[in-house]
């Protein structure tokens, strides 16, 4: 094999089999040796059986997106061979176990007689595979235990015992090198805004299961003893987002996470929330649609419905990041925005970045903390919606002050009291309009939209997770990415300020009816070319390329 | 207490049941005030339709939540901040048709919060339909043969739902509908109190409620006499209705459970990122 700074690799089996773990240990390896990573996850919506793969990508370069071909197959059962042995590179080989596959090619392990030799359990045999996998590419010993150490919980000695056999059966095909860099954090897409929230002060988790946003709540919940988050397990949407604001109206930084359905289910809320300008951050992470869709899978089809989310005029924060280091960022942004702001805020995500694994940037993350919302200062007589100049009104919590704090669902005075009077209400809506103006102005403070690459007379502009190939197109064929970061409000100087001299407007989507391109039409912004991809998979860098060119 | 007051114009129909369930309130906002707990720790929460006007017309922390949202509004408070006094006030309606959910589930988890169901047995801001506890052959506008469906019985519900504690009460004896808020408020867990309340325009149920509701003997945690009073009224027939504690346990504290070891500021997010090398 030629090229040593980058390498692919698939690793497959049986839902229940270990292939995700097994992806993670030998991603390890190359992260020891100061690689960056991408780890993209394909599985289906079963609990045993099917097929699972994860392709990892490593590389010298910044990364975040998969290519076509790979250059090793690790199998665990026949059926990745079958499926995936067209994307081996002329010289890729396929490492599997010999024990339990009758495949004629690439490099059998004798992993079944090696767990046998060594009394170890039948999963052990993935050891074996991973112990004979680090020999091959030329990965030390030494890294492969130390790895393993992290990783494995369970009869460790055993496991080691395991992998030096299978270690020491093969032969070095390929030699990957440190890169003199250190290692990285690797996390995935939820692990981030969790981390995120929890940075910009989050205290309340709340949230019913729904693939992909589901992992935050495990995550959470799994690391209660570092980040001191309590987390709620509800009946259904409607209850985790109305807790959620009667959580944050308490005085407590809360978040709900969903996917499309149980996101809908959440917007009467987020209406709520708008009215009675309660602070509340919603995760909704989007699956291919509509209604059930593809539960494990990817898409971009739930933009308009959230830029649109709730009943009633109002404007919510829309955030949409890319990679793990991006939904940090933006997961501390939007907490620390809509307590500044006391409005509903979306981070806008999708399966691709919730659930797959980067390389994560902590040097760009430092410094982000809690921003305290505005407080009421103790003087004059307290009216929770006080009208003021820019429509912010200091907030109390309940029991820390003897004022009484009235919030409510119905048009209200500046203390809360329900009125339907003609002046009142137009009182009040100017108020919260003068707000909005407030945020519009905010977003324009922001990095609200992204470039990469120099001015070019075509342009890429893309959204969410699609960045990651976008960007490397993009380098490798010389033109220019616009990639908005804040979708509402939307960031119309910065968008203009970026396409200024584009002759040729490039839309990359995962959706079919381009949802992207009738926002940008509303802002006067014209495609010239649309490239849709709504199967629930990932753009590859070879097929967006040939797209573009 | 003067203070209670609020300047908001109380647009409550003459006669209304609902009088006598805000006269009881701001009784035991005094009492509670008065025994040691300060008024800014009590919240009130209430749902949409007559009964939830009640927070417009008292001078006391409040939520006015959408319709059967309050239950789950109340649960996110409390457990946001378990030093706080959470009651709902809410009506057949909301709690029953819209929100059913939410209150089977607050009641198996036992929340802490406190349930004030004013029954009027009938939507009545919506000018008169039925509800899910509207007697079998009630005449409204979208019934005009009247009601074909069974309602529920509520305590009886209350009880499957493993409640912790289970009342009922009258609009008319304040007093006694008094006695039962403070006890439901001072019972740690889930608290349900059923507030029988006629609606003189469309369900005028005050006669019949004076000559059959009378004031049983507290019962507290067991189960047999608890549902030999609840089924002494099945909201249909005839018979006797009993008013007072039905029902009362205590089970194990949901917030304290939920929020354990996350109070102590500890958040160390380096230590978390070092997993992930």
């Amino acid at each position: 094999m030629k090229n040593t700074k980058e390498f692919s690799i698939i690793v497959g089996g049986a839902a229940g089999q270990g292939s995700r773990k097994a992806g993670l240990i030998i991603a390890k390896f190359f992260n020891e040796l100061g690689y960056n990573i991408f780890i993209h996850e394909d599985y289906q919506s079963l609990i045993k059986g099917g097929h699972n793969f994860s392709k990892i990508r490593v590389s010298t370069e910044e990364i975040f997106c998969e290519r076509e071909k790979v250059d090793f197959l690790l199998a665990l059962d026949k059926k990745t061979i079958d499926q995936h042995e067209d994307k081996l590179t002329s010289d890729g080989k396929v490492v599997f176990n010999k024990d339990k596959i009758n495949f004629d090619k690439g490099i059998g392990v004798n992993a079944d007689s090696i767990v046998k030799e060594t009394s170890g359990l039948p999963i052990m045999s993935n050891t074996a595979l991973i112990g004979a996998l680090a020999k091959i590419i030329g990965v030390d010993f030494s890294i492969l235990e130390k790895v393993l150490k992290k990783e494995i919980h369970k009869e460790l000695e055993k496991n080691i015992e395991i992998a030096k056999k299978a270690y020491d059966s093969v032969e070095t095909l390929v030699k990957f090198e440190s890169t003199g860099n250190g290692h990285k954090p690797l996390l995935t897409g939820n692990e981030a805004i969790a981390l995120g929230a929890v940075s910009a002060g989050l205290e309340k988790y709340i949230a019913y299961p729904m693939t992909p946003a589901t992992s935050i709540l495990h995550y959470l919940a799994d690391h209660k003893e570092e980040l001191n988050v309590a987390t709620m397990q509800t009946e259904d949407e409607i209850s985790v987002i109305n807790m959620a604001i009667g959580s944050a109206f308490a005085g407590k930084r809360t978040m709900v996470g969903s996917s499309g359905g149980g996101f809908a289910l959440m917007t009467e809320a987020i209406s709520l929330a708008a009215m009675s300008e309660v602070p509340i951050v919603i995760v909704n992470s989007q699956r291919p649609g509509p209604a059930t869709g593809v539960p494990t899978y990817s898409g971009q089809g739930d933009l308009l419905f959230t830029l649109a989310s709730g009943h009633g005029d109002f404007i919510r924060f829309i955030i949409c990041p890319s990679d793990a280091t991006e939904a940090f960022i933006w997961s501390n942004k939007i907490m620390n925005l809509a307590w500044k702001y006391q409005t509903p805020a979306i981070l806008l995500v999708d399966k691709e970045l919730s659930e797959n694994t980067f390389s994560f940037d902590k040097d760009k993350v430092q410094g982000l903390k809690k921003e305290e919302g505005l407080m009421w200062d103790g003087k004059g007589e307290y009216g929770r919606y006080k009208n003021t100049d820019n429509g912010i009104s200091p907030m109390v919590f309940p029991g820390e002050n003897t004022e009484v704090i009235k919030v409510s669902s119905y048009e209200h005075d500046e203390k809360g009291i329900t009125v339907e009077d003609a002046s009142s209400i137009k009182l009040m809506q100017d108020k919260r309009l003068r707000k909005f103006e407030e945020m519009k102005k905010e977003v324009d403070s922001l990095e609200a939209v992204k470039t990469y690459g120099k001015d070019s007379s075509k342009v890429i502009i893309c959204w969410g997770s699609n960045k990651g190939v976008c960007r490397e197109v993009g380098e490798k064929l010389g033109i220019k990415v616009v990639q908005p970061i804040v979708l509402q409000p939307f960031p119309i100087k910065q968008m203009q300020d970026a396409l200024r001299g584009a002759k040729e407007v490039i839309l990359v989507e995962s959706n079919a009816t381009a949802q992207m391109e009738n926002v940008l039409n509303s802002y006067g912004i014209k495609v010239d070319k649309k490239i849709l991809k709504y199967d629930g998979r990932p753009f590859t860098l070879e097929e967006l390329e040939s797209k573009i060119k | 207490m003067k203070e209670l007051e609020t300047n908001c114009v109380n647009t409550w129909c003459p006669g209304c049941g609902n009088f006598g369930i805000l006269m009881a309130l701001k009784k035991v906002v005094e009492e509670l005030v008065n025994n040691g707990t300060p008024r800014e720790k009590i919240v009130l929460v209430s749902d949409i339709g007559c009964n939830s006007k009640i927070v417009d017309y008292i001078n006391v922390n409040s939520f006015y939540s959408l319709h059967g949202r309050p239950i789950a509004t109340a649960e996110g408070i409390k457990m946001a901040n378990p030093d706080l006094k959470v009651i709902v006030f809410t009506g057949d309606g909301g709690t029953f048709n819209e929100g059913a959910s939410h209150f089977i589930h607050a009641a198996r988890r036992n929340a802490d919060i406190n349930v004030f169901l004013h029954n009027n047995r009938l939507f009545a801001l919506t000018t008169g339909q039925f509800t899910a506890v509207s007697p079998k052959g009630l005449k409204g506008k979208s019934t005009p043969e009247g009601n074909i469906e069974e309602p529920f019985n509520l305590p009886e519900l209350a009880m499957t739902a493993k409640a912790s504690f289970v009342a009922r009460g009258y609009s008319a004896k304040v007093d006694h509908l008094k006695d039962l808020m403070l006890k439901a408020i001072n019972h740690k867990g889930f608290s349900f109190l059923e507030i029988l309340q006629p609606c003189p325009s469309f369900f005028n149920t005050l006669q019949d409620y004076n000559e059959r509701a009378y004031e049983a003997v507290d019962n507290n945690d067991s189960k047999d006499k608890a549902m030999a009073l609840i089924s002494e009224w099945n909201y249909n027939g005839e018979g006797k209705i009993p008013l007072g504690v039905f029902y009362k346990k205590d089970r194990y504290n949901y917030e304290e459970a939920i929020n354990k070891d996350t109070n102590d500021n500890k958040v160390d997010i380096d230590k978390c990122l070092e997993i992930h090398l």
